[in-house]
């Protein structure tokens, strides 16, 4: 076959909770990505593998997986950069319950943004006129660097305190609910400030910082995580909340 | 997948923050009733010094300043990170303060000899 070099012994959780790594062996080629591996697996070797996608060019944000021990999004992930002796360790995403192989049920992941109050609140009575929002203002500089989330959940993955509190908001839904933060047209603050600074709120954060080293979209939700803590810091000091 | 994916430079620095908060909490009382020895009399207390000129806990005492320093800067540098406007580099932050718990520790090495 042109480009093909050698072949990968990859090994794909097959199961749920309870399951097991099964081997396979799938030809190399060059600029072959992890869901390259995934979907030849699944349309040549075994059809019942189960998996998500959809964009394939990173956008989407539903391909997530665990490569060789690290949550990453499968669809930009060369398979060069990852491979250990042309070995392949291919699991679900971590802090997610696993439905089948490796598609995670992501409930909770996306009901914990709305906990956050993640949804853009508009005032009680409408704007009159469209917000100017001075692009280089620090509020809408704070909002940019968190817009561009995917939702693939690669940080809530990586996230110990997921893992030990399974509670904990974790690094999307809180990166998000700072973007509305500094989001000037925004009326809900005090009620998202009170929704985010709770027990499982931004305060459990111990600064990791593994979401932010594993984030495709190399965005920072640790530094959203301490503007949170800022935040409600300076609203409880002034009463506000 | 944990270890692997815990694998960066901020997580070991948590790691040595934690151990070394746990390290302290188990020092300090221990080190408060050596103080307490020197109230107690003076016997006590010397019979407990010369223990203490052992190679071993001279060795851990060294190990222990560095604890606590790693514990001080590591302090320093989050208290920073969640208190003060953001600033990138962090990684370049945990291994200034490794190095200056080094430098503290090589100092306390130096002044024992
Ligand atoms: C020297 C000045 C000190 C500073 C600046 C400092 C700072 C800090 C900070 C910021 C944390 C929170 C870490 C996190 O969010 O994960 C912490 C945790 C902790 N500290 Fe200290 N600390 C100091 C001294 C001490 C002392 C003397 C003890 C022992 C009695 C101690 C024991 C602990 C423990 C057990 C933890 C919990 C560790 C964890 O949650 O991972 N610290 N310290
Ligand atoms: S910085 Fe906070 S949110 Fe990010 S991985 Fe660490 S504990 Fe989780
Ligand atoms: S913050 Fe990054 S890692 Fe987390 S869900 Fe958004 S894009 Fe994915
Ligand atoms: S398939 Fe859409 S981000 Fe990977």
């Amino acid at each position: 076959m042109p480009g093909q070099v050698d072949a990968l012994t990859v090994s794909v959780w097959r199961g749920a909770a309870a399951g097991r790594y099964v081997d396979y062996q799938v030809p190399h080629r060059t600029s072959q990505t992890v869901l390259d591996i995934v979907t030849y697996i699944q349309r040549r070797l075994d059809p019942t593998l189960s998996y998500r996608f959809s964009c394939r060019v990173g956008v989407c944000g539903s391909c997530a997986m665990t490569v060789n021990g690290v949550p990453r999004w499968t669809c930009r992930t060369h398979v060069d950069r990852v491979a250990k002796d042309r070995k392949l360790e291919i699991g679900p995403l971590r802090n997610l319950p696993v439905i089948k192989d490796l598609a995670t049920d992501m409930r909770a992941f996306f009901d914990k943004w709305a906990r956050a109050k993640g949804q853009f609140q508009p005032p009680a009575t409408p704007a009159a006129d469209f917000a100017r929002v001075d692009p280089a203002s620090a509020a809408r500089r704070e909002a940019d660097a968190a817009i561009e989330c995917i939702g693939c959940a690669v940080c809530y993955s990586a996230c110990d305190v997921v893992a030990w509190n399974p509670d904990y908001l974790g690094p999307a839904a809180l990166n998000r609910a700072w973007s509305l933060v500094n989001d000037v047209r925004d009326a809900g603050g005090a009620e998202r400030l009170a929704a985010v600074s709770g027990d499982a709120g931004c305060h459990s954060c111990h600064s990791h910082q593994a979401c932010a080293e594993r984030c495709p979209k190399q965005l920072n939700p640790t530094a959203a995580i301490a503007g949170l803590k800022r935040a409600t810091l300076k609203a409880a000091l002034t009463g506000a909340l | 997948m944990s270890w692997r994916n815990r694998n960066h430079p901020t997580f070991w620095a948590f790691l040595v923050h934690r151990l070394s908060g746990i390290a302290l909490t188990l020092f300090l009382p221990f080190h408060f009733w050596t103080l307490g020895q020197a109230i107690a009399g003076e016997a006590a207390l010397d019979g407990f010094l010369r223990w203490a000129e052992q190679p071993l806990v001279k060795a851990s005492e060294v190990v222990l300043v560095v604890l606590l320093a790693a514990h001080l800067f590591g302090g320093l540098r989050l208290l920073a990170l969640e208190f003060l406007p953001w600033r990138d580099g962090q990684k370049s932050l945990v291994a200034l303060g490794g190095a200056l718990s080094l430098v503290v520790g090589l100092a306390f090495l130096l002044n024992l000899a």
